[in-house]
């Protein structure tokens, strides 16, 4: 992997051409299986192609996991409406930093993947809506946009298809909330992104009222693989249900931390120990944030769990973004539960009331008892705040803010303790032997 | 108001990029582009680029105030962004926030008096594996040690 050394434990599928010489360009892309799948979708009926992305079992990699043949399949391909493709890029889940690897060196499998949704549900156009501080990858798009049309796999009469299909880029201007789906087209429409209200979901109003297939990065690029090798080739990859390989980003305090890309099903405790070269400075693991900081916690105790969604979800977590957070022994988890609420209530679009008043109080509460200022009754009622937001806010950024807050208080309840009566971080006073 | 070549055939594009009737659509984009190169969001700018999108200068005012990354005041000709966010603190990223502040002499989206550089603690840039993570203006300078701060501050500070 072009930031990190790979891991001889990786399975590279989407990832296989990082590394090689130019392997952002078309002919890198030709020469490695490029646009095959492609055309073999232009042989397929559209819910072939659909039934195929069932077959596989891939499931949207930008966080809730839902199936992306299904998605697809709920748009309305006989509306006389145009219909769009929407690609989120805009990655801002803490702890998440794949779908930029993606699209730095291989662009043109995102292209594809494109592509053939749009083939499957009918769009003429699709818009990759990435976040405003990775301008960067606006230059080297553009360039891969311009290349595939110049050489026929993009813009009008596709490789002689008559099939036509655009793409473009647009960037976002820094705001967490426009990752969120409905957010997003808000944004793309050239508004705040306030969330709309559901139903009726994307795949039946969306970009421009229009129906819209909108994934995750990542969730695309695994199309063209599924297309040209099989939907059941790529689900033979994971686990059951949960197809093929995700790229992880393991982050913290490991020693090798990097994005890895592995089989869906891969051991948590494998993946810190023999990928990430085990925790830092000889030190034990204290606990994992499994899925980007909007997942509930897991206790060293509880790691020992394939990385699949389902048994995630059977951990009271989620498989989330794809953000494996690993913490030391030495790690304060009232800090990092606080940090994590500063991002929420700095990030929440303050649209509805539970939300935007939830994450300022909760970052109150967690600033106090940060500072020594707690109480014991404020220990309850962090979580009794946290849970008043559960599933009352208008967009899931509620939820993301309440639920790795409740983990954090029920599973360490011990260290709120600890910084009871007046006094300060005790792990902070522990001085140079502590990592946060 | 006029922008450079360049910048308008980006604009031409982009006003063609999204269907019919739906110029709005280039709005963040627009403001984001405009933004790099006239150095701020300039009332000048909210003006010109409500009238290429077609809406009130009002609408773009709601636009601007949203958005963390589009500013009314020119930022320093380097842009220190520093990520405190999980990943990073986890690796000392609040540590650095620290050092540039005291190196800088400077706080939380504040410039020096030279316009020279201005400073943020920046929530997660996409480079959590490669923590702790800067990003000045647009670039990202991953895995940083405080010895990697100092020397990047230091060059920054050389050129002319
Ligand atoms: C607050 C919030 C932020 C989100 N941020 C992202 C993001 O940065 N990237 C992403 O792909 N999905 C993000 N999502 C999930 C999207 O709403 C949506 O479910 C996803 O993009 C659908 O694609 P998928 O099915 O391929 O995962 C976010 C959701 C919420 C509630
Ligand atoms: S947490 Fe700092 S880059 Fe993601």
């Amino acid at each position: 992997m072009p930031y990190n050394d790979p891991s001889p434990l990786e399975v590279r599928i989407l990832t296989r051409r990082f590394g090689l010489p130019d392997s952002a360009s078309l002919d890198t892309y030709l020469a490695h299986d490029g646009f095959q799948g492609f055309e073999r979708a232009l042989k397929l009926k559209p819910e072939e192609i659909i039934e195929e992305v069932k077959l596989s079992h891939l499931r949207g990699r930008g966080g809730a996991g839902f199936p992306a043949g299904l998605k697809w399949s709920f748009v309305p391909r006989s509306s006389p409406k145009p219909k769009y493709i929407v690609a989120n890029a805009d990655e801002s889940e803490p702890g998440t930093c794949k779908d930029r690897l993606l699209m730095e060196y291989d662009p043109h499998q995102l292209l594809e993947g494109m592509l053939i949704a749009a083939l499957a549900v009918d769009a003429h156009a699709g818009y990759i809506y990435i976040r405003g501080e990775y301008r960067y990858l606006i230059e080297i798009l553009d360039r891969a946009i311009e290349e595939a049309r110049a050489r026929g796999y993009l813009g009008r009469n596709i490789l002689g298809s008559g099939f036509d299909f655009e793409v473009y880029t647009h960037t976002g201007a820094g705001a967490y909330e426009c990752g969120e789906e409905s957010a997003l087209l808000e944004s793309l429409e050239g508004k705040r992104g306030v969330p709309r209200i559901r139903p009726p979901f994307p795949a039946v109003a969306g970009a421009f009222g229009c129906p819209t297939v909108l994934n995750n990065v990542e969730t695309f690029c695994a199309v063209p693989y599924i297309l040209r090798e099989g939907g059941a080739a790529f689900a033979a990859l994971g686990t059951p249900k949960n197809g093929g390989t995700r790229l992880f980003c393991l982050s913290g305090h490991v020693n090798r931390p990097g994005v890895y890309e592995l089989p869906m099903g891969f051991n948590l405790l494998r993946m810190i120990h023999e990928v990430g070269g085990g925790v830092w400075k000889g030190k034990k693991l204290k606990a994992v944030i499994p899925g980007g900081s909007s997942c509930p916690v897991l206790k060293a105790g509880e790691c020992d769990l394939p990385m699949d969604y389902d048994s995630l979800a059977r951990a009271g977590s989620m498989l989330g973004s794809g953000g494996v957070v690993v913490m030391d022994e030495d790690t304060c988890m009232v800090k990092v539960a606080l940090r994590i609420m500063r991002f929420y209530a700095h990030e929440s679009c303050g649209w509805c009331i539970p939300c935007r008043e939830g994450t300022m109080w909760l970052r109150k509460l967690l600033q106090r008892f940060h500072d020594g200022g707690g109480t014991r009754a404020d220990i309850g009622l962090i979580g009794d705040v946290a849970k008043s937001m559960l599933g009352r806010t208008f967009c899931p950024l509620g939820d993301a803010a309440a639920m790795p807050t409740i983990s954090f208080v029920e599973k360490f309840r011990e260290e709120f303790e600890a910084h009871l009566d007046g006094r300060p971080c005790p792990c902070e006073r522990a001085g140079e032997a502590v990592a946060v | 108001m006029t922008f450079s070549p360049d910048l308008e055939a980006r604009f031409a594009r982009l006003l063609e990029s999204y269907p019919p009737g739906r110029r709005r659509s280039a709005l963040i984009p627009m403001l984001m582009y405009a933004q790099d190169e006239v150095g701020a969001v300039t009332g000048e700018v909210v003006e010109e680029v409500a009238r290429r999108c077609g809406v009130t200068p009002l609408q773009v005012d709601e636009v601007v105030s949203y958005y963390s990354m589009l500013h009314r005041q020119p930022q320093g000709k380097y842009h220190v962004q520093v990520c405190t966010n999980i990943s990073c603190l986890l690796r000392g990223g609040d540590k650095l926030y620290e050092q540039a502040s005291r190196k800088l002499g400077i706080g939380h989206k504040e410039t020096t008096a030279d316009g020279r550089f201005s400073l943020e603690e920046v929530e997660c840039i996409g480079a959590c594996s490669w923590a702790p993570a800067i990003q000045v203006n647009y670039d990202f300078h991953h895995d940083m040690t405080p010895e990697k701060l100092d020397k990047l501050l230091a060059s920054l500070e050389k050129i002319q």
